[in-house]
């Protein structure tokens, strides 16, 4: 079909629109973009197949800067529209970029409504934890006691986790990075492709303007190895600058322990698994707060059925059973009679 | 399904021998009510009567009411539910305005329904269920069987509950779903009164329950003990009968307005070769086709039921974007959420129809009563010049024709459509002619697939932009509800391409006026006075005309189902007419779209009762008037 996209292998480039990039200089939303489009090129799909929907905010002009099909909708429902698309259209390859006023605050039911379906969307949220593009109001991710432009004398409102929205509406694919380190970005956007079904992926980005700093542990080359701890299925929780530190679970508190002092090997600590049927684990590390370590990686990675396949074949097994509808016969069905 | 077909039955006395003594009474047309608790199944015992009446042969129109409670207590007053029909020998337009007949199945729903029957018009009324504890919560001292309240009409108290307890007796099923059976009792009295045979209504029967065989039986038992008590007592003096009508000849079948659109949507589909994408989310009245389009997965059509209004609509803007029919359904309060993600239709200028099957508001308003009082929302309800094309159905069936009517629009100027349909005919039923679908219009939809100069907004000679499905390389491209360049579709806050932008789109939509086939009047060409309906008032209209009529009166009739762009010819129709009356279920909805686009006065005939109008109504209102 698509003899030239085989004939010459796509580039970045391909994937780079006319379009003068808007964002602020500095902006987390550029690693997302070039991470994006460094990786679609690698994953066999022609450019035509892949479409970009996006809400409102400023991370929402993303579809913009990506030569493929897009759409910039309204706030918050651009999981509603991907959805609908992804339905129609179940051969595209279909991606959802947002942010946290977009998708939790305004679009929080369409959320955690694709979540819950299982529909194979690839979900991107941009957790800057401030509304950039209304110019710096708090956000339902900002933390308890923020001041902003709304809250001047500091937020009232309880922030949560996209990661455990996202789980507890059961979401099959959740991972968590950040825009500062740009192969973990690739890394887990490269997994989230992969997944069949909704693959959620927050990305933790700064906001240069109206939040700066919000994740400077987590970018600072010094002290991000003691602030973050990166998941991987099968091993022992481990993190800290030499390695040794480590999450071990005291009745059904974590803690954070040393391996090597005190007798405490590495048997000792929690190990990942993000295939676990029970997504208790995975809610249970995106709980994570300081002292603990903010984890970043796949939380949580579980096959299940995927929602564009089964209305396909409820279509498929309809027309087996009746045979494909003709007009004909669905307008003489019924109670019919006749005048002569 | 049932799908048995017939040919209509001629007027004979039935295989059972009945009425051999009692004489026929021709009657030219009848209008009956059967009224119950909600959860007496008094939508069930109209729908199967009038299926007995079309299989007759007759024209006829039918109305649900029913609360929005679904099982309200037993007894009250706004538990109750009804179902009204008028057949004929003649052409028939609506349900009736005043019952000849009233079933009354208890008295709650003898004093809510009352009033609206015929002087001298017939009641039945289960007198089993005039007990006290119903009388005192229908708030009667007396019982009104007994009392002399009935003296001016013809009572024929039966009572219904015991003798189908009676008939029921041995067949060991349980008490409480013996009282369930009561209404086919009620149905079996009434084939036999209206001369209509028992036959195939058991086995409608038998197909309704087949995985119930005794309740099947059951509820045959007692169709048949109706139908045998009306046939052999001596309470009724005669028993009617209502010629066949005179009806184009063809294959028939009874469809709601909601059923109908269904069918007109799938037929799009089909028309168009281009697969149907429904998001919705239930919605009364509207949920019907949903249900319908649900039911066909094995047509090229996908039902998505939504978390939201906003995410049906958003699910079929985004179906529609893949280059399907997007469609969503939905009724008021729905419509006004939809409202952001109608502005980027228009923005994006995908095809997309939106079907309000309008009820009583503001806000939730009368769930389950028509009302026609969304017209300024569909024509001006959005932020910014927002022109969205609307049509409305006048009729049950009329709504095939309107689905397929939106889709040609929607695919041919790339626009959302507004479809508007209302309570009174989304829910009421009438005879449709099935069409040969060979006869139905083609949809001539294009893809453009050639990148050659392809610029996203660049328009045809309908100012309409192409249609590109995703995945048709080299012509990737964005489109979003930010304004756009003219013709690459780029962001752009340009002051004069704004303009420019707002013009087009204005005339694009306006355009389609060129695209409406020329009005028909009913009646003289001019003279004192034109009335000018849209939707669901039609019937009353035509009736309330003919009598006018009749009655030596110059009085026409022209009916729109165009309503933005409003159709070219119908300012001058207006000029020849000395006075123009609008009636409408808003208070002057059309009557102000109309004064504004023509410069003339025209009369508002408003009625805000969750009911349509009746014909005398607006018979009398011409009487005023010329």
């Amino acid at each position: 079909m698509n003899q030239m996209t085989e004939i010459k292998p796509l580039t970045r480039k391909d994937f780079e629109s006319d379009q003068d990039v808007r964002w602020c200089p500095g902006c987390g939303d550029y690693a997302l973009l070039a991470q994006v489009q460094k990786l679609l090129p690698t994953l066999g799909i022609p450019r035509e197949n892949f479409a970009f929907i996006s809400g409102i905010g400023c991370s929402s002009r993303f579809p913009y800067y990506m030569e493929t099909y897009g759409m910039h909708s309204i706030h918050g429902r651009a999981p509603a529209i991907a959805s609908g698309l992804k339905l129609a259209r179940p051969d595209l390859s279909v991606w959802v970029v947002s942010g946290d006023g977009d998708s939790l605050a305004i679009g929080g039911n369409h959320f955690i409504h694709a979540m819950r379906r299982n529909i194979g969307l690839k979900m991107i949220l941009l957790n800057n934890r401030i509304y950039g593009l209304t110019k710096g109001q708090y956000s339902p991710t900002s933390e308890f006691g923020k001041k902003t432009k709304t809250t001047p004398l500091g937020s009232i409102d309880r922030p949560f986790s996209p990661v455990s929205v996202a789980l507890g509406a059961g979401a099959t694919f959740v991972a968590r990075t950040v825009d500062s380190d740009h192969p973990h970005l690739l890394e887990t956007l490269k997994r989230a492709a992969e997944h069949p079904g909704t693959a959620f992926v927050e990305v933790l980005q700064n906001c240069v303007v109206f939040n700066d700093g919000a994740y400077n542990a987590l970018s600072d080359r010094e002290s991000r190895a003691d602030a973050r701890i990166l998941l991987e299925h099968g091993k022992p929780m481990l993190f800290g600058k030499d390695g040794n530190k480590g999450i071990r679970m005291r009745g059904f508190e974590p803690e954070v322990v040393t391996v090597g002092e005190n007798g405490i090997t590495e048997a000792d600590l929690m190990v990942h698994d993000e295939t676990a049927a029970n997504g208790g684990l995975a809610f249970f590390l995106s709980q994570f707060a300081a002292p603990l370590p903010v984890p970043l990686g796949v939380f949580r990675a579980v096959d299940s059925p995927v929602y564009e396949t089964l209305n396909q074949q409820l279509a498929a097994d309809a027309r087996a059973n009746k045979g494909q509808g003709a007009l004909e016969k669905l307008f003489n069905s019924g109670d019919t009679w006749t005048i002569d | 399904m049932n799908t048995e077909t017939m040919t209509v039955d001629a007027p004979k006395a039935s295989s059972r021998g009945m009425q051999k003594n009692r004489p026929i009474e021709e009657i030219k047309s009848v209008v009956i009510r059967f009224v119950g608790d909600s959860g007496d199944g008094m939508q069930l015992t109209g729908n199967e009567f009038s299926k007995a009446i079309a299989r007759a042969g007759h024209d006829f129109a039918t109305h649900p009411d029913y609360p929005s409670e679904i099982r309200a207590p037993t007894g009250t007053l706004f538990g109750v539910s009804g179902y009204q029909i008028q057949f004929s020998s003649g052409q028939v337009f609506t349900s009736g305005d005043a019952p000849d007949v009233l079933v009354a199945m208890n008295p709650a729903a003898l004093k809510t329904n009352l009033s609206d029957v015929k002087h001298g018009g017939m009641i039945i009324a289960n007198s089993g269920a005039f007990n006290k504890v119903n009388l005192t919560k229908a708030g009667y001292q007396s019982n009104p069987l007994e009392d002399g309240t009935l003296t001016d009409f013809r009572l024929y108290s039966i009572d219904i509950s015991e003798f189908t307890t009676q008939a029921l007796k041995d067949t060991g099923i349980a008490k409480k779903e013996i009282g369930r059976c009561k209404n086919y009792y009620a149905l079996g009295l009434m084939l036999c009164l209206y001369s209509r045979p028992l036959e195939s209504e058991e086995g409608n029967i038998r197909a309704k329950f087949a995985k119930k065989p005794e309740i099947a039986e059951a509820n045959v038992i007692a169709l048949r003990a109706g139908y045998a008590y009306a046939e052999s007592t001596e309470m009724f003096v005669s028993t009617y009968q209502v010629r066949a009508a005179d009806i184009a000849p063809g294959r028939y079948r009874s469809l709601t307005g909601n059923h109908a659109a269904a069918l007109g949507f799938a037929a799009a589909s089909e028309l168009s070769k281009v697969p149907l994408f429904l998001g919705s989310y239930p919605i009364t009245p509207a949920t019907d086709i949903l249900q319908e389009l649900s039911a066909l997965k094995h047509f090229n059509i996908t039902t998505f039921q939504a978390e939201d209004e906003i995410a049906g609509i958003c699910s079929a803007i985004g179906a529609a974007y893949g280059g399907v029919l997007g469609l969503t359904t939905t009724s008021g309060p729905g419509m006004a959420l939809k409202t952001e993600a109608l502005g980027l239709a228009v923005m994006l200028e995908l095809p997309l129809v939106i079907v309000n099957v309008q009820r009583g508001g503001p806000s939730t308003g009368l769930p389950t009563k028509v009302e026609q009082s969304d017209l300024l929302q569909a024509v001006y309800g959005r932020n910014g010049e927002c022109p969205i094309p609307v049509i409305a159905s006048r009729s049950p069936a009329d709504c095939f024709d309107c689905a397929i009517e939106a889709f040609r629009l929607a695919v041919k100027y790339m626009t959302p459509v507004i479809f508007l349909s209302d309570g009174g005919i989304g829910n009421a039923a009438e005879p449709w002619r099935i069409p040969d679908p060979a006869s139905l219009p083609r949809l001539d939809v294009k893809f453009r697939t050639d990148p050659e100069g392809f610029q996203p907004y660049a328009r045809d000679e309908n100012l309409a932009r192409a249609w590109v499905r995703p995945g048709t390389p080299g012509m990737e491209h964005r489109v979003g509800g930010l304004e756009k360049d003219f013709l690459t579709g780029n962001i752009s806050h340009n002051p004069i391409n704004h303009e420019r932008m707002v013009a087009v789109r204005a005339a694009k939509v306006a355009g389609i006026a060129k695209d409406i086939p020329a009005l028909t009047v009913e009646g003289p060409d001019s003279g004192d006075l034109l009335i000018v309906g849209w939707g669901s008032t039609y019937g009353s209209i035509v009736q309330a005309r003919e009598q006018a009529v009749l009655a030596g009166k110059s009085v026409a009739h022209v009916h729109l189902r165009h309503l933005n762009p409003l159709p070219d010819d119908l300012g001058e129709i207006m000029s020849r007419y000395k006075a123009v009356l609008v009636p409408e279920l808003n208070l002057g909805q059309l009557s102000k779209l109309l004064r504004e686009r023509y410069l003339r006065d025209v009369i508002v005939m408003s009625k805000m009762q969750g009911k349509m109008f009746k014909v005398s109504e607006i018979h009398y209102r011409i009487l005023e008037l010329c």
